[in-house]
Protein backbone atom coordinates (compact mmCIF):
# COMPACT_ATOMS: atom_id res chain seq x y z
CA UNK A 1 0.00 0.00 0.00
CA UNK A 2 1.21 3.30 -1.17
CA UNK A 3 2.33 6.43 1.35
CA UNK A 4 2.48 9.80 0.96
CA UNK A 5 4.08 12.29 3.34
CA UNK A 6 1.92 14.44 5.37
CA UNK A 7 3.83 17.88 6.87
CA UNK A 8 2.35 20.66 8.92
CA UNK A 9 2.71 23.63 8.22
CA UNK A 10 1.96 27.82 8.98
CA UNK A 11 0.88 29.74 6.50
CA UNK A 12 3.76 31.82 6.14
CA UNK A 13 5.97 32.60 3.24
CA UNK A 14 8.99 30.37 2.76
CA UNK A 15 7.67 26.97 3.86
CA UNK A 16 7.49 24.96 1.02
CA UNK A 17 11.08 26.30 -0.29
CA UNK A 18 11.94 24.76 3.01
CA UNK A 19 10.42 21.57 2.68
CA UNK A 20 11.66 21.47 -0.73
CA UNK A 21 14.97 22.20 0.19
CA UNK A 22 15.40 19.32 2.76
CA UNK A 23 14.29 17.12 -0.08
CA UNK A 24 16.31 18.14 -2.32
CA UNK A 25 19.29 18.28 -0.35
CA UNK A 26 18.29 14.23 0.84
CA UNK A 27 18.11 13.37 -2.79
CA UNK A 28 14.61 12.88 -2.29
CA UNK A 29 12.00 13.48 -5.83
CA UNK A 30 8.86 14.43 -5.68
CA UNK A 31 6.15 12.98 -7.74
CA UNK A 32 3.23 15.21 -6.57
CA UNK A 33 2.23 17.85 -3.72
CA UNK A 34 -0.75 19.33 -3.06
CA UNK A 35 -1.64 21.82 -0.02
CA UNK A 36 -4.99 22.07 1.72
CA UNK A 37 -5.00 25.04 3.82
CA UNK A 38 -7.19 25.94 6.69
CA UNK A 39 -5.99 29.73 6.61
CA UNK A 40 -3.07 29.92 9.20
CA UNK A 41 -1.99 26.20 8.91
CA UNK A 42 -2.43 23.91 6.52
CA UNK A 43 -0.95 20.39 5.55
CA UNK A 44 1.31 19.97 2.82
CA UNK A 45 0.60 16.20 1.33
CA UNK A 46 3.54 14.86 -0.98
CA UNK A 47 4.43 12.03 -2.96
CA UNK A 48 7.98 11.32 -2.41
CA UNK A 49 9.83 8.39 -4.33
CA UNK A 50 11.41 7.85 -0.84
CA UNK A 51 8.76 8.19 1.62
CA UNK A 52 9.92 6.79 4.86
CA UNK A 53 13.35 9.05 4.21
CA UNK A 54 11.47 11.80 3.46
CA UNK A 55 9.08 11.74 6.48
CA UNK A 56 12.57 10.55 8.75
CA UNK A 57 14.84 13.83 7.44
CA UNK A 58 11.62 16.38 7.62
CA UNK A 59 10.92 14.76 11.46
CA UNK A 60 14.67 15.43 11.86
CA UNK A 61 14.84 19.26 11.12
CA UNK A 62 11.68 19.79 13.11
CA UNK A 63 8.38 19.40 10.96
CA UNK A 64 5.43 17.64 12.08
CA UNK A 65 4.88 15.01 9.43
CA UNK A 66 3.56 11.76 8.89
CA UNK A 67 3.15 8.73 6.80
CA UNK A 68 -0.22 8.14 5.03
CA UNK A 69 -1.92 5.09 3.65
CA UNK A 70 -3.76 6.47 0.37
CA UNK A 71 -5.73 4.53 -2.38
CA UNK A 72 -3.88 5.14 -6.17
CA UNK A 73 -5.17 4.02 -9.07
CA UNK A 74 -4.15 4.13 -12.53
CA UNK A 75 -6.34 5.25 -15.31
CA UNK A 76 -6.63 6.11 -19.36
CA UNK A 77 -5.83 10.16 -19.09
CA UNK A 78 -9.54 10.91 -20.70
CA UNK A 79 -12.75 12.26 -20.29
CA UNK A 80 -14.80 10.70 -17.83
CA UNK A 81 -11.76 8.54 -16.44
CA UNK A 82 -12.21 9.97 -12.83
CA UNK A 83 -15.82 10.17 -12.54
CA UNK A 84 -16.32 6.52 -13.09
CA UNK A 85 -13.87 6.12 -9.74
CA UNK A 86 -15.27 8.48 -7.78
CA UNK A 87 -18.78 7.35 -8.84
CA UNK A 88 -18.03 3.79 -7.76
CA UNK A 89 -16.92 4.83 -4.18
CA UNK A 90 -19.74 7.28 -3.85
CA UNK A 91 -22.02 4.37 -4.80
CA UNK A 92 -20.25 2.14 -2.20
CA UNK A 93 -20.65 5.05 0.28
CA UNK A 94 -16.68 5.69 0.64
CA UNK A 95 -15.79 9.07 1.44
CA UNK A 96 -12.97 10.59 0.12
CA UNK A 97 -11.21 12.73 2.40
CA UNK A 98 -9.05 14.71 -0.04
CA UNK A 99 -8.04 13.34 -3.44
CA UNK A 100 -5.48 14.61 -6.20
CA UNK A 101 -4.25 13.24 -8.95
CA UNK A 102 -1.29 13.75 -11.13
CA UNK A 103 -0.98 12.66 -15.24
CA UNK A 104 2.39 11.39 -17.18
CA UNK A 105 1.90 12.84 -20.71
CA UNK A 106 4.93 10.11 -22.91
CA UNK A 107 2.39 7.51 -20.70
CA UNK A 108 -0.77 8.99 -21.44
CA UNK A 109 -1.67 7.93 -18.41
CA UNK A 110 -3.06 9.61 -15.17
CA UNK A 111 -2.90 8.75 -11.24
CA UNK A 112 -5.34 9.60 -9.00
CA UNK A 113 -4.51 9.57 -5.20
CA UNK A 114 -7.53 9.23 -2.66
CA UNK A 115 -7.84 9.66 0.98
CA UNK A 116 -10.13 7.71 2.87
CA UNK A 117 -10.59 6.38 6.36
CA UNK A 118 -10.19 3.05 5.05
CA UNK A 119 -7.34 2.42 2.62
CA UNK A 120 -7.66 -1.59 2.33
CA UNK A 121 -11.44 -1.77 1.55
CA UNK A 122 -11.34 1.35 -0.50
CA UNK A 123 -8.75 -1.00 -2.84
CA UNK A 124 -10.64 -4.24 -2.60
CA UNK A 125 -14.07 -2.21 -4.01
CA UNK A 126 -12.04 -0.60 -6.89
CA UNK A 127 -9.82 -4.06 -7.32
CA UNK A 128 -13.32 -5.65 -8.18
CA UNK A 129 -14.23 -3.03 -10.18
CA UNK A 130 -11.38 -3.56 -12.82
CA UNK A 131 -9.06 -0.40 -11.82
CA UNK A 132 -5.34 -0.87 -11.71
CA UNK A 133 -3.87 -0.03 -8.14
CA UNK A 134 -1.10 1.21 -8.01
CA UNK A 135 1.43 -0.23 -5.78
CA UNK A 136 3.52 1.57 -3.57
CA UNK A 137 6.99 0.53 -5.19
CA UNK A 138 5.24 1.32 -8.62
CA UNK A 139 3.92 4.52 -7.62
CA UNK A 140 7.05 5.99 -6.50
CA UNK A 141 8.91 5.07 -9.90
CA UNK A 142 6.44 5.51 -12.05
CA UNK B 1 -25.35 64.62 48.81
CA UNK B 2 -25.76 61.49 51.22
CA UNK B 3 -28.13 57.98 51.00
CA UNK B 4 -26.85 57.54 54.48
CA UNK B 5 -25.62 60.61 55.72
CA UNK B 6 -25.01 58.99 59.84
CA UNK B 7 -22.52 56.00 58.14
CA UNK B 8 -21.14 58.11 55.53
CA UNK B 9 -20.00 60.92 57.90
CA UNK B 10 -18.73 58.89 60.73
CA UNK B 11 -15.86 60.32 62.53
CA UNK B 12 -12.80 58.35 62.45
CA UNK B 13 -12.89 56.82 65.81
CA UNK B 14 -17.15 56.10 65.84
CA UNK B 15 -16.55 53.76 62.40
CA UNK B 16 -13.57 52.17 63.99
CA UNK B 17 -15.96 50.79 66.55
CA UNK B 18 -18.51 50.06 63.85
CA UNK B 19 -15.65 48.02 62.04
CA UNK B 20 -14.61 46.43 65.25
CA UNK B 21 -17.88 45.35 66.47
CA UNK B 22 -18.74 44.32 62.87
CA UNK B 23 -15.27 42.57 62.49
CA UNK B 24 -16.13 40.19 65.67
CA UNK B 25 -19.25 38.96 64.80
CA UNK B 26 -17.66 38.06 61.56
CA UNK B 27 -14.71 36.44 63.46
CA UNK B 28 -17.56 34.22 65.40
CA UNK B 29 -19.55 33.26 62.78
CA UNK B 30 -16.34 32.00 60.62
CA UNK B 31 -15.30 30.30 63.76
CA UNK B 32 -18.21 27.85 62.44
CA UNK B 33 -17.12 27.80 59.49
CA UNK B 34 -14.95 24.13 58.11
CA UNK B 35 -12.22 26.58 56.97
CA UNK B 36 -11.75 29.06 59.02
CA UNK B 37 -12.31 27.16 61.72
CA UNK B 38 -9.11 24.56 61.07
CA UNK B 39 -7.29 27.96 59.60
CA UNK B 40 -7.68 29.65 63.01
CA UNK B 41 -6.45 26.33 65.02
CA UNK B 42 -3.24 25.85 62.70
CA UNK B 43 -2.39 29.70 62.73
CA UNK B 44 -3.10 29.27 66.75
CA UNK B 45 -5.68 31.98 66.46
CA UNK B 46 -8.02 32.76 69.73
CA UNK B 47 -10.65 34.90 68.17
CA UNK B 48 -11.12 35.89 71.45
CA UNK B 49 -7.76 37.21 72.14
CA UNK B 50 -8.72 39.95 69.25
CA UNK B 51 -9.85 43.25 71.26
CA UNK B 52 -8.59 46.00 69.15
CA UNK B 53 -9.10 46.75 64.72
CA UNK B 54 -5.03 46.36 65.16
CA UNK B 55 -5.37 42.53 66.22
CA UNK B 56 -6.74 42.02 62.47
CA UNK B 57 -2.92 41.79 61.42
CA UNK B 58 -2.23 38.31 63.24
CA UNK B 59 -5.36 36.95 60.89
CA UNK B 60 -3.22 35.09 57.92
CA UNK B 61 -4.04 36.26 54.64
CA UNK B 62 -6.62 34.56 52.92
CA UNK B 63 -5.70 33.92 49.02
CA UNK B 64 -8.14 32.91 45.47
CA UNK B 65 -6.44 29.27 46.50
CA UNK B 66 -8.05 29.48 49.90
CA UNK B 67 -10.65 29.81 48.31
CA UNK B 68 -10.36 26.89 45.41
CA UNK B 69 -9.33 24.54 48.61
CA UNK B 70 -12.84 25.66 50.16
CA UNK B 71 -14.89 24.86 47.01
CA UNK B 72 -17.55 24.17 47.10
CA UNK B 73 -18.57 25.50 50.89
CA UNK B 74 -15.77 24.99 53.21
CA UNK B 75 -16.36 28.92 54.09
CA UNK B 76 -19.88 29.20 54.39
CA UNK B 77 -21.01 30.61 57.90
CA UNK B 78 -25.03 29.77 57.64
CA UNK B 79 -27.17 27.00 57.22
CA UNK B 80 -27.74 26.05 53.36
CA UNK B 81 -31.21 26.70 53.34
CA UNK B 82 -30.41 30.37 54.40
CA UNK B 83 -28.50 30.83 50.92
CA UNK B 84 -30.60 32.66 48.19
CA UNK B 85 -27.70 33.22 45.54
CA UNK B 86 -24.67 32.39 44.57
CA UNK B 87 -22.06 34.03 42.16
CA UNK B 88 -18.61 32.44 41.02
CA UNK B 89 -15.70 33.53 39.46
CA UNK B 90 -12.79 31.84 37.73
CA UNK B 91 -10.24 30.06 39.88
CA UNK B 92 -6.67 29.60 38.85
CA UNK B 93 -6.45 26.09 38.36
CA UNK B 94 -9.47 25.42 37.10
CA UNK B 95 -11.78 25.30 40.40
CA UNK B 96 -14.15 28.17 40.53
CA UNK B 97 -14.25 30.42 43.35
CA UNK B 98 -18.04 30.60 44.75
CA UNK B 99 -19.76 33.01 46.88
CA UNK B 100 -22.93 32.59 48.85
CA UNK B 101 -25.54 35.36 49.90
CA UNK B 102 -28.12 35.22 52.04
CA UNK B 103 -31.12 37.42 51.48
CA UNK B 104 -29.45 40.25 54.35
CA UNK B 105 -26.68 39.77 52.23
CA UNK B 106 -28.30 41.10 48.91
CA UNK B 107 -30.10 43.46 50.66
CA UNK B 108 -26.89 45.21 52.18
CA UNK B 109 -24.93 44.73 48.73
CA UNK B 110 -27.95 46.44 47.02
CA UNK B 111 -28.15 49.26 49.11
CA UNK B 112 -24.59 49.94 49.46
CA UNK B 113 -24.52 49.91 45.68
CA UNK B 114 -27.46 52.49 45.64
CA UNK B 115 -25.54 54.54 48.42
CA UNK B 116 -22.41 54.89 46.25
CA UNK B 117 -24.24 55.68 43.04
CA UNK B 118 -26.22 57.96 44.55
CA UNK B 119 -23.05 59.75 45.66
CA UNK B 120 -22.30 60.50 41.93
CA UNK B 121 -25.31 62.39 41.38
CA UNK B 122 -27.82 59.20 40.49
CA UNK B 123 -31.40 59.47 41.39
CA UNK B 124 -34.85 57.71 41.47
CA UNK B 125 -35.69 59.83 38.16
CA UNK B 126 -32.84 58.00 36.56
CA UNK B 127 -33.21 55.74 34.00
CA UNK B 128 -30.58 53.03 34.72
CA UNK B 129 -29.07 51.28 31.02
CA UNK B 130 -27.36 48.22 32.78
CA UNK B 131 -25.23 46.81 29.56
CA UNK B 132 -22.64 44.69 31.54
CA UNK B 133 -23.05 40.61 31.69
CA UNK B 134 -25.90 39.09 33.89
CA UNK B 135 -24.93 35.91 35.24
CA UNK B 136 -22.49 34.15 37.43
CA UNK B 137 -20.29 37.37 37.02
CA UNK B 138 -21.51 40.21 39.88
CA UNK B 139 -21.14 43.09 37.71
CA UNK B 140 -24.33 43.06 35.70
CA UNK B 141 -26.99 41.93 38.79
CA UNK B 142 -25.24 43.92 41.74
CA UNK B 143 -25.57 47.24 39.72
CA UNK B 144 -29.03 46.04 38.58
CA UNK B 145 -30.14 45.51 42.42
CA UNK B 146 -28.32 48.57 43.74
CA UNK B 147 -29.92 50.62 40.98
CA UNK B 148 -33.41 49.69 41.64
CA UNK B 149 -33.08 49.94 45.07
CA UNK B 150 -32.36 53.58 44.55
CA UNK B 151 -35.18 53.63 42.50
CA UNK B 152 -34.40 53.77 39.39
CA UNK B 153 -35.97 52.95 36.03
CA UNK B 154 -33.73 49.70 35.23
CA UNK B 155 -33.26 48.56 31.57
CA UNK B 156 -31.50 45.15 31.79
CA UNK B 157 -30.29 45.65 28.64
CA UNK B 158 -26.45 43.11 29.09
CA UNK B 159 -24.15 43.18 26.72
CA UNK B 160 -24.01 43.38 22.65
CA UNK B 161 -26.46 44.34 19.94
CA UNK B 162 -25.51 47.93 19.76
CA UNK B 163 -28.50 48.99 17.49
CA UNK B 164 -31.11 47.71 20.26
CA UNK B 165 -29.08 49.45 22.95
CA UNK B 166 -29.06 52.53 21.01
CA UNK B 167 -32.74 52.17 20.86
CA UNK B 168 -33.44 51.52 24.09
CA UNK B 169 -31.16 55.20 25.37
CA UNK B 170 -33.67 56.50 22.76
CA UNK B 171 -36.93 55.64 23.75
CA UNK B 172 -36.34 55.55 27.06
CA UNK B 173 -33.99 58.67 27.47
CA UNK B 174 -31.44 56.59 29.49
CA UNK B 175 -29.45 58.91 31.95
CA UNK B 176 -27.19 56.46 33.40
CA UNK B 177 -25.15 53.67 31.54
CA UNK B 178 -23.38 50.94 33.23
CA UNK B 179 -20.70 49.31 30.87
CA UNK B 180 -17.48 48.13 29.93
CA UNK B 181 -14.98 51.18 28.68
CA UNK B 182 -14.15 48.72 25.61
CA UNK B 183 -17.51 48.72 24.66
CA UNK B 184 -18.14 52.38 25.31
CA UNK B 185 -15.31 52.76 22.58
CA UNK B 186 -17.47 50.65 19.83
CA UNK B 187 -20.83 51.71 20.72
CA UNK B 188 -20.17 55.46 20.85
CA UNK B 189 -18.83 54.95 16.71
CA UNK B 190 -21.82 52.75 15.93
CA UNK B 191 -24.05 55.97 17.75
CA UNK B 192 -22.29 58.35 15.17
CA UNK B 193 -22.30 55.80 11.84
CA UNK B 194 -26.17 56.09 12.46
CA UNK B 195 -26.03 59.78 12.21
CA UNK B 196 -26.52 60.52 15.81
CA UNK B 197 -24.40 62.61 17.80
CA UNK B 198 -23.91 61.32 21.16
CA UNK B 199 -23.90 64.36 22.69
CA UNK B 200 -27.78 64.74 21.94
CA UNK B 201 -28.28 61.66 23.55
CA UNK B 202 -30.01 61.83 27.34
CA UNK B 203 -26.34 59.68 28.71
CA UNK B 204 -25.16 61.92 31.60
CA UNK B 205 -23.33 59.57 33.49
CA UNK B 206 -21.47 56.22 32.93
CA UNK B 207 -19.75 53.95 35.37
CA UNK B 208 -17.33 51.76 34.06
CA UNK B 209 -15.98 48.39 35.12
CA UNK B 210 -15.53 45.10 34.87
CA UNK B 211 -11.45 45.42 33.21
CA UNK B 212 -8.27 48.00 33.73
CA UNK B 213 -8.55 50.92 31.79
CA UNK B 214 -6.15 54.16 31.42
CA UNK B 215 -7.77 57.79 32.93
CA UNK B 216 -6.70 58.85 29.24
CA UNK B 217 -9.39 56.18 27.65
CA UNK B 218 -11.76 57.53 30.32
CA UNK B 219 -10.99 60.85 29.08
CA UNK B 220 -12.07 60.33 25.53
CA UNK B 221 -14.61 58.76 26.22
CA UNK B 222 -16.15 61.10 28.51
CA UNK B 223 -15.72 63.85 25.39
CA UNK B 224 -16.82 61.79 22.65
CA UNK B 225 -20.34 60.60 24.63
CA UNK B 226 -20.39 64.02 26.52
CA UNK B 227 -20.57 62.51 29.67
CA UNK B 228 -19.03 62.04 33.36
CA UNK B 229 -17.80 58.88 33.60
CA UNK B 230 -17.54 57.10 37.23
CA UNK B 231 -14.83 54.72 38.31
CA UNK B 232 -16.23 51.36 40.29
CA UNK B 233 -14.42 48.98 42.14
CA UNK B 234 -15.33 45.51 43.19
CA UNK B 235 -14.46 41.83 43.42
CA UNK B 236 -16.86 38.84 43.56
CA UNK B 237 -14.84 37.25 46.86
CA UNK B 238 -16.18 41.00 48.29
CA UNK B 239 -19.62 41.09 46.97
CA UNK B 240 -18.77 42.52 43.71
CA UNK B 241 -19.38 46.05 42.81
CA UNK B 242 -19.42 48.51 45.33
CA UNK B 243 -16.73 48.10 47.46
CA UNK B 244 -15.38 51.31 46.31
CA UNK B 245 -16.81 53.88 43.86
CA UNK B 246 -16.07 57.39 42.67
CA UNK B 247 -18.03 60.42 44.16
CA UNK B 248 -19.02 63.25 42.20
CA UNK B 249 -16.01 64.87 42.74
CA UNK B 250 -13.95 62.25 40.85
CA UNK B 251 -10.97 62.50 43.26
CA UNK B 252 -10.29 58.61 44.05
CA UNK B 253 -13.17 55.46 45.17
CA UNK B 254 -14.11 56.05 48.34
CA UNK B 255 -13.93 52.31 49.89
CA UNK B 256 -17.25 51.37 52.09
CA UNK B 257 -15.34 51.23 55.40
CA UNK B 258 -18.63 50.00 57.14
CA UNK B 259 -18.62 46.81 55.18
CA UNK B 260 -14.98 46.94 54.39
CA UNK B 261 -11.45 46.77 56.34
CA UNK B 262 -8.72 47.71 53.89
CA UNK B 263 -5.47 47.61 54.58
CA UNK B 264 -2.38 48.01 51.67
CA UNK B 265 0.38 46.06 51.96
CA UNK B 266 3.90 45.17 50.38
CA UNK B 267 3.02 42.58 48.36
CA UNK B 268 6.72 40.61 48.68
CA UNK B 269 6.94 40.63 52.56
CA UNK B 270 3.14 40.99 53.44
CA UNK B 271 4.08 43.85 55.47
CA UNK B 272 1.57 46.59 56.01
CA UNK B 273 1.77 49.71 54.81
CA UNK B 274 1.12 53.25 55.82
CA UNK B 275 -1.86 55.72 54.17
CA UNK B 276 -0.19 57.12 50.74
CA UNK B 277 2.10 54.27 49.94
CA UNK B 278 1.06 51.65 47.16
CA UNK B 279 0.90 48.15 47.56
CA UNK B 280 -1.39 45.29 47.45
CA UNK B 281 -5.46 46.16 48.14
CA UNK B 282 -6.32 43.78 51.17
CA UNK B 283 -9.90 43.38 52.07
CA UNK B 284 -11.71 42.07 55.15
CA UNK B 285 -15.71 41.97 54.70
CA UNK B 286 -17.21 42.35 57.70
CA UNK B 287 -20.77 42.81 56.74
CA UNK B 288 -21.37 39.34 54.98
CA UNK B 289 -23.63 36.82 56.74
CA UNK B 290 -23.18 33.81 54.47
CA UNK B 291 -19.65 34.48 53.73
CA UNK B 292 -16.85 35.91 55.69
CA UNK B 293 -13.42 36.76 54.47
CA UNK B 294 -10.28 38.14 56.04
CA UNK B 295 -7.56 39.95 54.81
CA UNK B 296 -8.18 38.48 51.08
CA UNK B 297 -5.38 39.57 48.70
CA UNK B 298 -6.85 41.28 45.81
CA UNK B 299 -3.63 41.41 44.30
CA UNK B 300 -4.48 44.86 43.14
CA UNK B 301 -2.30 47.28 43.39
CA UNK B 302 -3.05 50.78 44.60
CA UNK B 303 -2.66 53.30 47.50
CA UNK B 304 -5.01 54.96 49.84
CA UNK B 305 -5.57 59.05 49.46
CA UNK B 306 -4.90 59.89 52.79
CA UNK B 307 -6.41 63.43 53.01
CA UNK B 308 -10.08 63.30 53.22
CA UNK B 309 -12.72 64.06 50.01
CA UNK B 310 -14.13 67.82 49.76
CA UNK B 311 -17.83 65.43 49.22
CA UNK B 312 -17.51 65.54 53.11
CA UNK B 313 -17.47 61.71 53.37
CA UNK B 314 -14.79 60.35 55.87
CA UNK B 315 -14.76 56.76 54.30
CA UNK B 316 -11.07 56.91 52.74
CA UNK B 317 -10.21 56.87 48.98
CA UNK B 318 -8.80 54.21 47.16
CA UNK B 319 -6.66 54.96 43.51
CA UNK B 320 -7.60 53.80 40.53
CA UNK B 321 -6.18 50.16 40.06
CA UNK B 322 -2.63 50.07 38.72
CA UNK B 323 -2.04 47.01 37.94
CA UNK B 324 -1.77 43.37 39.36
CA UNK B 325 0.33 41.10 41.11
CA UNK B 326 -0.17 37.93 39.33
CA UNK B 327 -0.78 37.24 35.54
CA UNK B 328 -4.14 37.44 35.86
CA UNK B 329 -5.72 38.59 32.27
CA UNK B 330 -9.54 40.20 31.96
CA UNK B 331 -10.81 39.17 28.93
CA UNK B 332 -14.59 40.63 28.16
CA UNK B 333 -14.96 41.15 32.08
CA UNK B 334 -13.64 37.73 32.62
CA UNK B 335 -10.95 36.92 35.01
CA UNK B 336 -8.39 34.59 33.33
CA UNK B 337 -5.00 33.16 34.36
CA UNK B 338 -2.60 31.70 31.50
CA UNK B 339 -2.00 28.80 34.01
CA UNK B 340 -5.76 27.68 33.59
CA UNK B 341 -5.19 27.90 29.75
CA UNK B 342 -2.14 25.63 29.94
CA UNK B 343 -4.18 22.89 32.37
CA UNK B 344 -6.23 22.46 29.52
CA UNK B 345 -3.63 22.45 26.70
CA UNK B 346 -1.30 20.28 28.53
CA UNK B 347 -4.23 17.58 28.60
CA UNK B 348 -3.85 17.44 25.52
CA UNK B 349 -1.43 15.27 24.09
CA UNK B 350 -1.38 16.12 20.23
CA UNK B 351 -0.04 19.73 21.56
CA UNK B 352 3.34 20.81 22.58
CA UNK B 353 4.74 22.38 25.79
CA UNK B 354 4.57 26.12 24.11
CA UNK B 355 1.81 28.17 23.55
CA UNK B 356 1.24 31.67 23.51
CA UNK B 357 -1.89 34.03 24.22
CA UNK B 358 -2.67 36.76 21.80
CA UNK B 359 -5.08 38.89 22.99
CA UNK B 360 -6.74 42.00 20.73
CA UNK B 361 -9.85 44.40 20.47
CA UNK B 362 -12.51 44.09 17.61
CA UNK B 363 -14.92 46.15 17.23
CA UNK B 364 -15.10 47.08 20.83
CA UNK B 365 -14.58 43.40 22.47
CA UNK B 366 -12.04 41.22 23.31
CA UNK B 367 -10.90 38.46 21.40
CA UNK B 368 -8.38 35.65 22.75
CA UNK B 369 -6.41 33.94 20.41
CA UNK B 370 -4.29 30.76 21.60
CA UNK B 371 -1.05 29.91 19.26
CA UNK B 372 -0.10 26.63 20.26
CA UNK B 373 2.55 24.04 18.98
CA UNK B 374 1.33 20.53 17.81
CA UNK B 375 3.66 17.55 19.11
CA UNK B 376 5.44 16.09 15.77
CA UNK B 377 5.15 12.42 17.29
CA UNK B 378 1.15 12.88 17.35
CA UNK B 379 1.03 14.78 14.48
CA UNK B 380 -1.86 12.29 12.47
CA UNK B 381 -1.56 14.16 8.78
CA UNK B 382 -5.22 14.95 7.98
CA UNK B 383 -7.21 18.03 8.35
CA UNK B 384 -9.98 16.81 9.27
CA UNK B 385 -8.10 15.14 13.10
CA UNK B 386 -6.66 19.12 13.15
CA UNK B 387 -10.05 20.63 13.01
CA UNK B 388 -11.56 18.02 15.77
CA UNK B 389 -8.28 18.59 17.45
CA UNK B 390 -9.13 22.71 17.44
CA UNK B 391 -12.38 22.47 18.36
CA UNK B 392 -11.87 19.92 21.43
CA UNK B 393 -9.38 23.09 22.74
CA UNK B 394 -11.97 25.51 21.59
CA UNK B 395 -14.78 23.84 23.64
CA UNK B 396 -12.40 22.55 26.81
CA UNK B 397 -11.14 26.02 26.72
CA UNK B 398 -15.14 27.60 26.94
CA UNK B 399 -15.80 24.84 29.61
CA UNK B 400 -13.62 26.21 32.01
CA UNK B 401 -13.02 30.24 31.36
CA UNK B 402 -16.03 30.97 29.28
CA UNK B 403 -14.28 32.23 26.35
CA UNK B 404 -14.70 31.31 23.28
CA UNK B 405 -11.00 31.54 21.48
CA UNK B 406 -9.90 30.82 18.03
CA UNK B 407 -6.66 28.75 18.29
CA UNK B 408 -3.76 28.47 15.85
CA UNK B 409 -1.22 25.69 15.72
CA UNK B 410 2.09 26.22 14.98
CA UNK B 411 5.11 24.63 13.55
CA UNK B 412 6.79 22.61 16.46
CA UNK B 413 9.65 24.55 17.50
CA UNK B 414 8.33 28.11 16.21
CA UNK B 415 7.58 29.87 19.64
CA UNK B 416 10.50 30.59 22.51
CA UNK B 417 10.73 27.64 24.40
CA UNK B 418 8.97 27.09 27.85
CA UNK B 419 12.22 27.54 30.01
CA UNK B 420 13.18 30.80 31.69
CA UNK B 421 10.47 33.89 31.22
CA UNK B 422 9.28 33.09 27.85
CA UNK B 423 6.37 35.98 27.29
CA UNK B 424 3.26 33.73 27.33
CA UNK B 425 0.52 36.81 26.91
CA UNK B 426 0.67 39.24 23.98
CA UNK B 427 -1.59 41.55 24.78
CA UNK B 428 -2.66 43.90 22.06
CA UNK B 429 -5.78 45.67 22.89
CA UNK B 430 -5.31 49.63 23.41
CA UNK B 431 -7.23 51.20 26.07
Amino acid sequence: MPHQVSVFAENKPGKISRITGILSDNGINIRAITISDQGDYGIIKLLLDKPQQGNDCLQAEGFASTLKDIVAIKIDDSPGGLHKAASLLSGENINVEDAYGFTIREKNLAVFVFQVADVTHTEKILQKAGFNIVSDNELYYI
Amino acid sequence: MFYQKEIETMEKKELENLQFERLKKALEAAASTPYYSRHFKENKIDISKITTLDHLQEIPFTSKNDLRLSYPDGMLAVPKSDIVRLHASSGTTGKSTVIFYTQKDIDNWASLVARSIYSTGARKEDTFQNMMGYGLFTGGLGLHYGAEKLGCLVIPSSTGNSLKQLQLMQDFQSSIIHITPSYALHLVEVIKENGIDPHDLNVKKAYFGAEPYSEATKEKLEEQWGLDAYNCYGLSEMNGPGVAMDCAHKTGMHIAEDYYIAEIINPETGERLPDGEEGELVLTHINREAMPIFRYRTRDLTRIIPEQCQCGKTHRRIERIKGRTDDMMIVGGVNVFPSQIESVLMNIPEVGNNYRIVLDREEGLDRMHIQVELYSKLFQGDMKALKNLNKEIVEKLRALIVINARIEFMEPGSLPPSEGKAKRVIDNREI
